[in-house]
């Protein structure tokens, strides 16, 4: 039996390769594509876990999110736009080809200690215009990673649907399922 | 399980929550408790465990209270279980579901899985032990300054501090979670280095390893983004190895790509696959270099790869420029279509969907109106009535 193909093991886990792997692979691609009409294509670690634990049931292996991070950074290879950006000590994980730069990636992180960020607020901590502020946010709402709350107190606030806990552990129904498999 | 008391579930001032994990019973010791099916949340300073059907029912214990922990694996029919050995109970403790107990050990049973994970935070958390350098509660407290003798209290100023605090607890985990980055660079090398040494191994053994045994490591190395290291002529044109898997795929492929418009996503293909094949799984970069080899091999499909860089898998028969046309007719019918609309209509998926629609922008057919209700693609009368 082959080192590399028999379920996780030492130099499988040491190198990212093998079945358990691969097949933790298109777990995550199903997952993301079921949930990306709600967040947008970004997720984070923790509710990726969550869900493809509850995907792969009782009695298959368990995955860590170590494990996860291996998984995502083979499958950028596939053109999918997989990406992995830290924030706030964890991660998001990006499942679309938007493109993020780094200017989009420094207001996510700004974004992650409330769940939402205000201009105002960009302009405070990262010193940047109004301007770049609002073309930043600006292409977050187009890409359907944020959403706008013209409703709150004082200025709009920028939420971003990735990072509501509420959501979290909330199954996908079954109509996200479809949208899931090929 | 006496350590444990009644508490609201909400998180204090200056409490983080870590890490949650659905599915956990408790065990008092060795005996099972009626705690059976809860939510089990991590913070920087307690384990709270909450019922999931009775959201009301919610206990903790300060992680103060562990003295340390350990795994127990999973056996048949048993759940993965994290055995926590406690303090005894502190005097002035809260009420909690139990008086008293025979152990000073409870037991987390994971029956979803997330034992892995939830062991490592916590371990973490018992190491750094946040809650002695974090303050909670919304209650005054007096601490005298030694050198100043001042008192601090909690109110506004403090709320106003902790928000400071945090924040720049943040700035700190963005530069360590980037420190974490070239860790994993320095690691990525180490790998690298480690695949050349048995490439290199392979070379000089050339004569006491079988043909087969070759290919198959060959496979692996390039499965691994390492260039065929006996033949270099070959990276690029591929291996044997990708020949015969471009074969392959082009057998199991012609039929679903028939099915979904003569057109699919890598994403799809490498789902499709490797839940068709069940074991010997394809990895990513298997996959990309076999479909890399499709044309030159004259089969029936082939990879094309759209400006944006998503890649997919095309019947040779397909024409994405005609089924541009096509995709304008639908767009004018409907006056105006964003790419969710266009999908939905059609019967694709949006990717493939937006793939379609900006192509068609391309070749000059429709025109885009971006803002932030989404980006919608209308024919382009700058083009048929001028």
């Amino acid at each position: 039996l082959s080192p590399f193909t028999a379920g996780k093991g030492f130099w499988s886990e040491m190198l990212g390769v093998g079945d358990f792997y691969y097949e933790l692979g298109v777990q995550i691609i199903e997952v993301c594509l079921a949930l990306k009409h709600r967040n947008g294509g970004l997720i984070t670690l923790e509710e990726l876990h969550q869900q493809v634990l509850k995907g792969r049931g009782k009695f298959a292996q368990d995955v860590s999110q170590d494990d996860l991070l291996r998984a995502i950074k083979k499958l950028k290879v596939l053109g999918n736009g997989f990406g992995i950006i830290p924030v706030g000590g964890t991660y998001l994980i990006q499942s679309v080809p938007a493109e993020l730069n780094m200017d989009h990636t420094v207001v996510l992180q700004l974004a992650e200690k409330k769940g939402y960020v205000t201009v105002s607020e960009i302009r405070t901590s990262l010193k940047w215009e109004t301007e770049r502020a609002k073309q930043v946010l600006e292409h977050l709402l187009k890409e359907g990673m944020a959403w706008l709350d013209t409703q709150a107190a004082g200025e709009p606030q920028y939420w971003l649907p990735a990072l509501f806990t509420e959501l979290y552990s909330q199954e996908i129904t079954p109509e996200e399922a479809k949208e899931a498999i090929p | 399980m006496d350590r444990f008391a009644w508490t609201s579930g909400l998180l204090e001032l200056g409490e983080t929550l870590v890490l949650q994990q659905r599915g956990v019973r408790l065990y008092d010791g060795e005996e099972k408790v009626k705690f059976d099916s809860g939510v089990l949340l991590l913070s920087t300073h307690r384990l709270i465990w909450r019922d999931q059907k009775n959201h009301e029912c919610c206990i903790a214990i300060p992680l103060s209270q562990v003295v340390f922990i350990e795994e127990q694996a999973a056996g048949i029919g048993k759940s993965a279980k994290i055995v926590v050995h406690l303090h005894p109970a502190a005097s002035n403790k809260e009420p909690g579901p139990f008086q008293s107990s025979k152990y000073s050990y409870i037991k987390l049973s994971f029956k979803e899985h997330g034992q892995i994970e939830f062991y490592r935070r916590l371990s973490e958390e018992m190491t750094q032990r946040r809650w002695e350098t974090m303050p909670t509660g919304q209650t005054i407290q007096v601490n005298k300054d030694p050198q100043a003798g001042r008192i601090r209290a909690v109110g506004i100023v403090g709320i106003e501090r902790k928000l400071e605090e945090k924040r720049k607890e943040t700035d700190k985990n963005i530069s360590e979670a980037f420190e974490d980055l070239s860790k994993l660079m320095e690691k990525a090398k180490e790998m690298v280095e480690l695949s050349k040494s048995i490439a290199n191994k392979i070379k000089e053994k050339q004569g006491d390893i079988t043909e087969d045994e070759t290919i198959r490591f060959k496979s692996y190395l390039l499965s691994m983004g390492i260039a065929n290291p006996v033949t270099r002529e070959t990276y690029g044109s591929g291996t044997q190895y990708h020949m015969q898997l471009a074969k392959q795929l082009a057998g199991i492929l012609q039929t679903p790509l028939e099915e979904r418009g003569g057109i699919m996503s890598l994403t799809e293909v490498y789902c499709l696959v490797n839940r068709a094949r069940g074991l010997e799984l394809l990895s990513p970069e298997d996959l990309v270099n076999a479909c890399k080899m499709l044309e030159s091999l004259k089969l029936p499909l082939r990879l094309r790869i759209f400006d944006s860089g998503v890649m997919v898998i095309e019947l040779q028969s397909h024409n994405e420029e005609e089924m541009v046309a096509s995709a304008l007719e639908t767009v004018s019918e409907k006056g105006s279509l964003t790419a969710d609309e266009f999908a939905k209509l059609v019967g694709m998926s949006v990717l493939l969907a937006k793939e379609r629609l900006l192509l068609a922008e391309k070749m000059g057919h429709l025109c885009r109106d971006d803002s932030v209700e989404g980006l919608r693609f209308y024919p382009n009368l700058f083009l048929t009535q001028s």
